[in-house]
Order: structure tokens, then C-alpha cells, then sequence
């Protein structure tokens, strides 16, 4: 949807290449763009706004490197800035006292707070550790079923009263139980509440004085808007908060309130969160999270999807078919399945850093997601299993039979085996270490 | 298609926007600038007041050029009648135009839809509230078979509306759910049957997929069904607002937004985006926790909201 702001950047650099030092004019035109991709992403204006200043400072008079494009080094100078300002890699939860660790969640309704709630017990334990989860959201209709529900399904014990109950008791009482019970650490679930609610704030920072909670981790939803910065600062003041947890990242959200939050409050984000899946919560990367506040693509998250989506043997014995040069139209199949599983391949190039505008071109959807892959892929699946495996036994009748199964016409059947033979060519060449040079290659089978 | 609704709600429209008046608009303008000649730092205070109302840069940066043009070509040089047609163009941004076809035959079918956590169960409870407080048969489908919990706060708000709700267990197959609720809703002769969905990130292929399946199965119980697809909206969602409703819009053809949870400071500002780039119309805003808290959206009022903003922004710089 946003153009990449490496693009962005090209653009605005095209005029000086050849100049010896980054000039003024260039990067203040530069930072317009920055700042642009700051706003798009949900970064606080006053945040980007300084955020700027800083970097243009750092920018100014740099010595253009050689082989590096001045577009390029500022949107290095940006990044490494970003993350610097995105803090420390891992932060750890505070240790616990007295063997107990108190970790009060807080935040605005429809964060994902019960669910992280859950996912924080699941690490624990994971771990090694013995959680208690505690329900004190007794606001929210269902809010306790839902925490019983999660906690039965990771096998965590939880601590639950009446909704007649109220949640400094249940607070207190969770406490109670976490320390005579021999568990190490007490998460305790509080309903949602907007920072204007003066009664609901109060009855926060009473729960705080109550239980005196190691931890007061602020559950962020990442879609959140310019008020991010308010919202957790009014919170901040009413309760000392001591981290963040970063909710539903498994979006395409760009994540920009992370930013700033932290440059606001300087809290460290603690962990991530991705899906309502209970899965345990997530370390915190600041570099992938910068990239991904610039729209400079995710490569890290590509490569991690795509581990997932791909089947580890059928990859595992792809690649060693390839290296052998053994690679036939069967193995073809599967990798077409394969890649499928990521999704639209259009979407997969978007994530690739400057693939954004081309991904989004119609010509390259059409090719990508289009008929054109339908049609390689019937034209394959109408051939018989050992024309697959030896595509040299297709003679002008088989190639007939083949066009009219997959309704194609006899010559796309032979551009295609002609491109399969020049790929396998490739891989034999790729294999014996000596790359050929052969043009357009990756536009195989692509017909562009 | 929801005139009952509607015809209520313009009551408590009509109560906020006398409250609105009354603190009127000049006033606040009055606070925005501190003189009345306009320099670049006006243009600059009017950019930030739109980006930090979450509008984008994209549409906050057209808007400041646009209306730079018109005071240029109508010679206007007060900061005043300036912001006058920054809100007479922002208020027009808004409006869409809606075909409102009667529906012939009830029950009438409304889904509601979103992405996790931007309040679709809550605002279910009010719009049933509305109507059966309208005289109107509502029936409820708990179609958030995923969520732990999900079922049981949808069955809490059928009891205390007294509206009855159709349910399967948790983890069974939405599709079902919805077919017997729309054969219920038949059966009991219901004017609203309102189908709760799963919360479901936009970019999610198989779960946009699945909501597809549920309109599906509406639609061959119930002719013309769905009838309304809401998308429920946070109003404290950033630009990442868009793309929801954009996947939304075209995945399973969104007839209207919901911007909820504005009774916090976020001013909602992507509705601006929304209605521009897709054409679809906010219908209603979710004011508050209270069952009551739903109003018609008005631009007017909205707008004004959104201008407010900039009270003692000048200070702060």
C-alpha cells in the first residue's frame, strides 16, 4: 500500500551522485521523505519531528562512501538510529522477591492483555518456572472463562473469584495463594481501561500499592495511533511502569507507537506477541522492528514464514536434488507448492527490501498470482509421472496430449520444457561451482 | 437498511450536538492560532493538528495543500475564515453517498466483523440493544467460535437483553453456527438477526476465507443476506486502520464501519482515509462502555473533535 521509503529515497537522490559530501538541500529532502515513512508507520508527529532534527545532524557532511549510494547511507544513518532509540535486545523480567515475581498487566481494552497474559505464563513455564495466573478483569464479560479457558489449555494454574469480587481482592488474594503454593511468579490478568477513567486509573494504582508488582508490563496493541504516546504516559504516571509487551505484530502493522512509547517514556519493550494462538511470548528484536517502522521490508520475518510454511524434508531434499542437478518436473511441483504455501507470491516479493513498487505492479501480480503460473502448473501436471522425471521422452504426441490436457497449445509445452532444460543446465553449471552467464534468468517461467 | 436504528439514535445525536454547539466552533479556533495573519507556522500547526488526529500524512498532507491553493486563489488572508474551509472541506470529505434499498423481506441480516480486540462483541450488544429497545425481534448468532470466552460473553448479553442467542461449542465450525441461526431466525420470525464473527487480522488468507464461507451460508438461508457487513473499526488505530478496512472492504464487501472507543482521546482520524479511498460510509460510533454508548456518526460533530485537538497546541511547540 505505502511505496518503500528506499524508493522514496532514490528518488529524491537522484540528482547528486558524483558530489564528494552529503549536502544540506539533498538531506533535508531526504528527511521529508523519513519523516513521511515515520508518520505512515503511526510514529508520534513529535516524535518523528525530533527524531529528524537528530538524524540530519548525524547526516550532514558525512563523506559519501564509493560504493554505497547516498540514498543508501541515510537510510543506514536512519536505521542504526532508529534502533539505537528502539533499545536493548533482550530486556529480562525483573528478578523476583522473596522467590515470589509480581507482573501486574495493564492497558486500553482489546490490547491482548488475557492473551498475553496466558502467553507470559506459557514462557515461564517453558522455562522451567511455576506461574499462577490471576483473573482480576471482572469487567469484561466472560474476561474469567476466558483466562480459565487459556489456562486449562498450557496447563497453568490460575487463581479466580466471583465477578462480585473486586479486583484489588482478587489481586491480594492471588498473592496470597503464589506465595504459599511454592509458585515463582503471579501474572495477574486486570480488565481494560481507557486513561480518561479517573475511577478505573485509581483502582489501578490501588491494585499496584496492594500487591507492589515487580513487573507492571503495559500491553500495547501495534496498530495504535498517534495517542500511544498519551495513553501509556497517563498510565505511567497513575502506575510506574517497568516494560512493554507489543501485540498482534503478526499483522502488517508497521508498529511506529513502539517507537514512541520508548522515546517518550523510555520504557523498554520487553516482548512481542503474534497471534491468538497460545504460543509463548516472543524476544524482542529492535533492528527488525526499525526496518519494519521504515517499510524497508522484513526479510528476517520472510525467512522465518517461510520456514514455517515450507515442509522441512521436502525443502531438505529439493535443495540436495538441485545441487545434484537431479532436479525434475516432479521436484518442480512440489516447489511450486511450496512457495505457494507463503502466499501470493506477490505479497512474498512485497517483504523483499525495494521489491515493494515492483510487487505491487499489476504486470508483475498477473505474472506472480495470474494465470501464467496456473498454466506452467497444468501444462506440468498433465504429463505423466516419468515424462516428469525425464522430460526428453516427449515426442510430438505426448506434447499434443499434454497441450490438450491442460488446454495450453503444443508450443507453450516446448517453451516450457526449453526453459526447464536451460534451468537444470543452471543448476548443473551452479553445482559444478561455474556460473554461467545466461540472461534473464530469473525470469524463468515467469514469460517475462 | 437500519432506519429503526437510525431514528433513535438521532435523538442522542441530536442531545450531543446542541452540547457541541454551545462550546461552539469559533471559540475553539479562537484557541488554535494566536494571531490571525497566516504565516508558514499556521500551515505547520494545521498539518500537526491533522497528523496527530491519526488522519496519515498522505491525506494530511493533500488537505494542506488543497486549501493552501484555495486561500491563494480566493485571496483569503485570515486564519479564521481559513479554518472555516479547512472544516467545511473536511466535513465533506466524510460524506459518502449511500443507496439505502429497503429490504422486502425480514429478517434482516447484519454481521459484524473486525480485526482482534477493536470491540466487535461489545458493539454487537449495543446494536441489539437499540433495536430491541426499538420493539424489534433481535436474535444473536455466536459466530466467534475461536476465542476463548467468546460464546459466554455473547450468551451474557442475550441474557440481560432478554434476545435470544443462537451457539455451538467453542472451536466448532462458524458456517454451522450461522446456518442454524439464520434457520432460527426464520423459524422465531426475527426482524434482526445480528452473526458475531471471530476477531481476525486482515492479513490473514484462510480466516478472511472463512468469514467469506459464513456470508455464504447467510446468503443461501436468507435471500439478499448478508445485508449489512459492519467493520468494526478502533478508533485508536493508526494508519494500519486503512489496510484493515481496505482487505475488509474487498474480501467480503464491507457496507459500513463502526469507529469505536471514542470516547478516549483519539480522535479516529483514518475514517478520513476509509471513506475516501473506499467509499464506504462510518455509520456509527461507539462512544463509551455502556450499553447505550453507540450514536449515529455525524461529520459535523466528528470534525469538530478532531479541531479540538488543537487547543494549546501552540504552547507545547
Amino acid at each position: 500500500m505505502f511505496e518503500r521509503l528506499s524508493e522514496r529515497l532514490d528518488a529524491a537522490f537522484k540528482q547528486m551522485t558524483g558530489r564528494g559530501k552529503i549536502r544540506e538541500d539533498d538531506v533535508d529532502e531526504a528527511m521529508r521523505e523519513v519523516r513521511r515513512a515515520l508518520l505512515e508507520a503511526d510514529v508520534n508527529f513529535k516524535v518523528a519531528r525530533d527524531f529528524i532534527n537528530s538524524v540530519r545532524e548525524r547526516a550532514l557532511g558525512r563523506d559519501v562512501i564509493d560504493s554505497v549510494s547516498p540514498s543508501q547511507q541515510v537510510v543506514k544513518i536512519v536505521n542504526d538510529e532508529l534502533t539505537n532509540l528502539l533499545g536493548e535486545e533482550t530486556v529480562p523480567l525483573e528478578s523476583p522477591t522473596d522467590g515470589l515475581r509480581i507482573i501486574l498487566m495493564v492497558g486500553l481494552q482489546g490490547s491482548g492483555k488475557t492473551t498475553s497474559s496466558a502467553k507470559l505464563a506459557l514462557m515461564l513455564k517453558n522455562r522451567g518456572e511455576k506461574p499462577l495466573l490471576a483473573a482480576a478483569d471482572l469487567k469484561r464479560p466472560a474476561a474469567i472463562r476466558q483466562l480459565q479457558t487459556l489456562s486449562e489449555q498450557i496447563g497453568i494454574d490460575i487463581h479466580y473469584e466471583s465477578t462480585d469480587s473486586t479486583p484489588e481482592h482478587v489481586a491480594r488474594n492471588a498473592v496470597d495463594k503464589a506465595r504459599h503454593g511454592a509458585y515463582n511468579s503471579v501474572i495477574i490478568d486486570t480488565a481494560g481501561r481507557i486513561q480518561l477513567d479517573e475511577d478505573l486509573m485509581i483502582e489501578i494504582g490501588r491494585i499496584g500499592k496492594l500487591v507492589s508488582p515487580n513487573e507492571v508490563l503495559f500491553v500495547a496493541d501495534a496498530m495504535t495511533g498517534q495517542e500511544a504516546v498519551n495513553v501509556v504516559s497517563s498510565f505511567h504516571e497513575q502506575l510506574p511502569l517497568t516494560g512493554l509487551i507489543l501485540t498482534k505484530l503478526d499483522g502488517d502493522a508497521r508498529g511506529g507507537a513502539a517507537l514512541s512509547i520508548r522515546s517518550v517514556t523510555g520504557l523498554p519493550v520487553k516482548f512481542i506477541a503474534q497471534g491468538e494462538k497460545i504460543e509463548p511470548l516472543e524476544v524482542f528484536h529492535p533492528d527488525r522492528l526499525a526496518s519494519r517502522i521504515l517499510g524497508m521490508g522484513d526479510v528476517v520475518t520472510l525467512v522465518e514464514q517461510a520456514q514455517e510454511a515450507m515442509d522441512q524434508d521436502v525443502t531438505e531434499r529439493l535443495e540436495e536434488r538441485m545441487r545434484k542437478a537431479t532436479f525434475d518436473l516432479n521436484d518442480f511441483l512440489d516447489q511450486m507448492e511450496q512457495v505457494r504455501k507463503m502466499g501470493p507470491l506477490s505479497q512474498v516479493l512485497g517483504m523483499l527490501p525495494g521489491m515493494g513498487k515492483l510487487a505491487a505492479s499489476s504486470d508483475v501480480k498477473d505474472a506472480l498470482d495470474g494465470d501464467h503460473m496456473r498454466r506452467v502448473e497444468a501444462i506440468v501436471l498433465s504429463m505423466t509421472p516419468s515424462e516428469r522425471s525425464q522430460p526428453a521422452i516427449i515426442d510430438g504426441s505426448r506434447r499434443r496430449r499434454i497441450a490438450q490436457g491442460s488446454g495450453t497449445e503444443p508450443k507453450d509445452v516446448n517453451q516450457l520444457l526449453n526453459q526447464f532444460k536451460q534451468m537444470q543446465k543452471m543448476m548443473k553449471a551452479l553445482s559444478s561451482g561455474k556460473m554461467p552467464n545466461i540472461p534473464g534468468m530469473g525470469g524463468q517461467f515467469m514469460g517475462k | 437498511m437500519l432506519k429503526h436504528l437510525k431514528s433513535k439514535l438521532a435523538e442522542k445525536r441530536l442531545r450531543e450536538s446542541v452540547a457541541s454547539s454551545r462550546n461552539s466552533f469559533g471559540s475553539k479556533l479562537a484557541a488554535i492560532f494566536s494571531r490571525s495573519a497566516i504565516s508558514n507556522q499556521e500551515w505547520e500547526q494545521i498539518e500537526e493538528l491533522l497528523l496527530q488526529g491519526d488522519t496519515g500524512p498522505q491525506f494530511a498532507f493533500e488537505i494542506v495543500d488543497q486549501l493552501q491553493n484555495k486561500v491563494d486563489k480566493l485571496g483569503i488572508n485570515d486564519a479564521t475564515a481559513m479554518l472555516e474551509e479547512l472544516r467545511a472541506e473536511l466535513i465533506s470529505s466524510l460524506e459518502v453517498s449511500q443507496d439505502s434499498s429497503p429490504i422486502t423481506e425480514l429478517p434482516c441480516v447484519i454481521m459484524v466483523v473486525g480485526v482482534n480486540g477493536s470491540g466487535k462483541t461489545t458493539t454487537l450488544a449495543k446494536l441489539a440493544h437499540s433495536l430491541a429497545s426499538n420493539g424489534k425481534v433481535v436474535m444473536l448468532a455466536a459466530g466467534d467460535t475461536f476465542r476463548a470466552g467468546a460464546i459466554e460473553q455473547i450468551q451474557y448479553w442475550g441474557n440481560q437483553l432478554s434476545v435470544r442467542v443462537i451457539a455451538h461449542q467453542q472451536g466448532s465450525d462458524p458456517g454451522a453456527v450461522a446456518y442454524d441461526a439464520a434457520t432460527a431466525a426464520i423459524a422465531h420470525k426475527a426482524d434482526f438477526l445480528i452473526v458475531d464473527t471471530a476477531g481476525r487480522l486482515h492479513t490473514n488468507s484462510n480466516l478472511m476465507a472463512e468469514l467469506d464461507k459464513v456470508s455464504r451460508v447467510l446468503n443461501r438461508c436468507i435471500e439478499g443476506a448478508p445485508h449489512e457487513v459492519l467493520l468494526v473499526l478502533d478508533g485508536m488505530s493508526g494508519q494500519n486502520g486503512l489496510a484493515q478496512a481496505e482487505k475488509f472492504c474487498n474480501e467480503i464487501g464491507t457496507t459500513g464501519v463502526i469507529l469505536t472507543k471514542l470516547d478516549g482521546s483519539a480522535k479516529g482520524g483514518v475514517a478520513f482515509g476509509v471513506v475516501r479511498q473506499l467509499k464506504v460510509p462510518i455509520k456509527f460510533v461507539g462512544t463509551g462502555e455502556g450499553i447505550d454508548d453507540l450514536a449515529t456518526f455525524d461529520p459535523i460533530i466528528f470534525v469538530d473533535a478532531l479541531l479540538e485537538h488543537s487547543r494549546g497546541q501552540g504552547k507545547q511547540n
